[in-house]
């Protein structure tokens, strides 16, 4: 078991519910059959961040962190509409991630899905522009924040039906098993959606079909305004694998390196053996749950006490520290990405609007069937291009291999 | 003057203070005050065993409403969006709308929830899923246009001895005012209203599909068309004596909604009116609805799914040339 972390230290002195005495016992029983971090062949950590690897996750976590402050800034003027929420202070867990994901390998999100993306390398102008609601955006303007997808490149993006996705991961999971190719998938949702009757069945279907998929919760300590403590009996939440028989174990989520050397081994289990791996992963959201939450729930101090393990500052001295950046030299990193930021929002201002047509494109794959043209009389149906943008995802023989 | 939020907010409040067996469970009710607030204050003023913060757990919180109401109870079950309905659709088709059917208990509850586009909430915080439920016998569906309807119903519902999906039209929250009488009353279940009267054409809809029609019916009275508006208010039971006592004077039909034109609400209402009304009818039933696609994202798009009094007032034109 790692050691465990400040952060890990400040979650176990929140009042813990009493469970009744035989429910504890059994979970007590259960751990010992299933050691939290099973030992062994698969358990070597990531290998250490280099130089270039360790600046270009540095400034991949800025990214993130620059485009949802702008993202920001610019919901509050009024060009993004709808409902954002933001990943500021989760950072380094898709980044930590991403950067283990082979090219085949595949995830899937929740709705907090921004940093997803960015973390998997897409470009971040589409994705400004979805926000944005323009042709140009990832999901051409029709699914706004909650809906990034990157389908070539394995982002089976966000989903806004809190769980509804954690048992897509298990089907996913069964068909790598079919094709017997050594890539995994990797699930997350937040520690509000693991109260979903979906997270139960997924996660017992996939240790008991063996399946190649690490289930992250991202514990962020609230599922709206709700703590964790006030929805879940169980609020050392990767017990719940116990109850699955899954390898299950916590990390810090604030500290890159930490989740790397985690999902390391969570990754060459799902690869190797095809074993599932429930990682809760101990992190914080800065932001309110969305751009409506005033936060009232949570104390000023809190967030600022959690603002001080920041993911993003910890390894910026990690690269001071190892000599691989000076000061200065992150100062022009975060200088680079507010320029590739603005760009990304220039980018979305000059794109178009998304035509009518698009709005009757991606339903089907064809659509004769429906004979909208004999009863809708709307020019842009007439406009419409026949669905056939059907994505290619990676075929087995592709697969092998690639990365 | 109650904002269309405020007079919900006011008819539970009011309820729970009459009614101990009443209750609110859902997610972020309490603390939080509702995802759109529409709870706010309850927390304090009824404490924590009657205002249930429940975890993300829709098939739970509705499945505990339902139970609880077998025992006696009057709970109301929020959704934070009504699209998250389908998670919970188990306990609703099958348990809440047949326990009467299948052993005498009755389940009153109330499942309520903000629906429908207009706020560019995208695909899955937009919908209007009042067709999902309409061909389920043993609910009821109410869907409020008006703060005073909102209220009346919302009295109506709670007291109801079936199980009342009440949806609310978000868009209509906070842009809506009106004096809405003090007090208890309700509005019946199942009665349809007249919004606007006229002579020539009917337009029978729901919901914020109401304001959007009277809107289009007064752009096109100065053209000399004079146009009905009849909000159904219920979308199950159907009041089909108003649907056909307007079309029967106006002789013209025109349907409005929300939810998509395939399998939607307006189907049923042109075969209730083709069925008992086709030899009054001087033209042809016509619907103004979403084409069958998602709820787009982007504004643009959104704009030219929803129908809108531009739309309905060229279909009222069109019918009335016929």
């Amino acid at each position: 078991m790692p050691k465990k972390s400040a952060a890990l230290k400040s979650r176990a002195s929140a009042p813990a519910k009493s469970a009744p005495p035989a429910a504890k016992a059994s979970t007590a029983a259960r751990s010992e059959v299933v050691k939290p971090l099973a030992p062994g062949k698969t358990s070597k950590g990531a290998p250490p961040l280099d130089r270039a690897e360790a600046r270009r996750l540095y400034r991949q976590m800025l990214l993130i962190r620059r485009f949802e402050e702008r993202a920001q800034q610019i919901y509050v003027e009024g060009k993004i509409g709808g409902f954002l929420h933001l990943y500021i202070g989760q950072e380094a867990i898709a980044c930590g991630i991403m950067s283990l994901l082979h090219k085949d390998d595949y995830f899937i999100g929740a709705y907090r899905d921004h940093g997803y993306s960015l973390a998997r390398g897409a470009d971040p102008k589409p994705l400004m522009a979805e926000l944005m609601g323009r042709a140009t955006g990832i999901s051409r303007g029709k699914g706004g924040s909650m809906h990034f997808y990157d389908i070539p490149n394995g982002n089976f993006g966000g989903d806004g039906i809190v769980g509804g996705h954690i048992v897509v991961a298990a089907g996913m999971g069964y068909a790598i098993r079919l094709r017997g190719s050594e890539q995994c998938v990797v699930c997350f949702f937040g520690d509000g959606a693991i109260n979903e009757g979906a997270f139960h069945e997924a996660l017992n279907v996939s240790s008991l079909w063996d399946l190649p998929v690490v289930f992250v919760v991202e514990n962020n300590m609230y599922g709206m305004g709700t703590s964790v403590e006030r929805a879940s009996a169980v609020t050392a939440l990767h017990e719940r694998g116990a109850a699955y028989n899954m390898v299950h174990l916590p990390c810090d989520g604030m500290d890159i390196v930490k989740v790397r050397d985690t999902f390391a081994d969570a990754f060459a289990r799902a690869r190797k053996e095809k074993k599932p791996t429930f990682v809760e992963v101990i992190t914080y959201r800065y932001r309110g749950h969305s751009m409506s939450d005033p936060g009232k729930y949570r104390s000023k101090e809190e967030v600022e006490k959690w603002q001080e393990k920041d993911p993003i500052a910890r390894l910026g001295m990690f690269l001071l520290d190892h000599k691989f950046a000076t000061g200065k030299e992150l100062e022009a990193i975060d200088k680079d990405v507010m320029v590739e930021v603005d760009d990304c929002i220039k980018f979305s201002e000059e794109s178009p609007w998304p035509p009518a047509e698009y709005m009757y494109e991606d339903i089907y794959v064809k659509t004769p069937t429906l004979n909208w043209r004999a009863v809708e009389k709307d020019p842009a149906w007439e406009r419409s291009l026949p669905d056939d943008r059907v994505p290619v995802i990676y075929p087995p023989h592709v697969s092998q291999g690639v990365k | 003057m109650l904002t269309y939020l405020e007079a919900i907010r006011q008819a539970m409040e009011e309820e729970m203070v009459r009614d101990p067996r009443v209750f609110i469970l859902g997610e972020d009710v309490g603390n939080y005050g509702g995802a759109f607030r529409v709870t706010q204050g309850f927390l304090e003023k009824f404490g924590p065993e009657r205002i249930i913060d429940t975890p993300i757990s829709e098939t739970g919180l509705i499945g505990a409403a339902i139970g609880a109401s077998l025992f006696g109870m009057r709970p109301i079950a929020e959704l934070q969006f009504i699209d998250f309905i389908g998670c919970g659709f188990n306990q609703i088709v099958n348990y809440a709308a047949k326990s009467r059917y299948r052993w005498g208990g009755g389940v009153p509850i109330v499942i309520r929830g903000p629906a429908g586009a207009g706020v560019h909430g995208g695909p899955f915080h937009s919908q209007s899923p009042e067709s999902y439920f309409m061909n389920v016998p043993g609910l009821k569906i109410v869907v409020p246009a008006t703060p005073t309807d909102a209220k009346g119903l919302m009295l109506a519902a709670i007291r109801d001895p079936d199980p009342v999906i009440f949806l609310e039209h978000k868009f209509l929250y906070r842009r809506l005012k009106e004096e809405v009488p003090a007090g208890d009353f309700t509005t019946p279940i199942g009665e349809a209203r007249v919004a606007r009267a006229g002579e020539d054409i009917s337009i029978i809809t729901y919901g914020a599909m109401v304001h959007a029609s009277i809107e289009a019916a007064d752009l096109v009275s100065a053209e000399g068309v004079s146009v009905e508006v009849l909000d159904l208010r219920t979308l199950l039971p159907m009041d089909r004596r108003r649907i056909l006592e307007t079309v029967k004077k106006t002789g013209r039909a025109l349907i409005v909604h929300e939810a998509t034109k395939t399998g939607g609400p307006g189907g049923e209402i042109a075969a209730i009116i083709g069925e008992h009304a086709f030899e009054h009818l001087d033209a042809p039933i016509v619907r103004v609805a979403p084409p069958d696609t998602p709820v787009p994202y982007s504004p643009p798009l959104e704009e030219h799914f929803l129908p809108n009094a531009a739309k309905i007032a060229d279909a009222i034109r069109a019918l009335a040339e016929y």
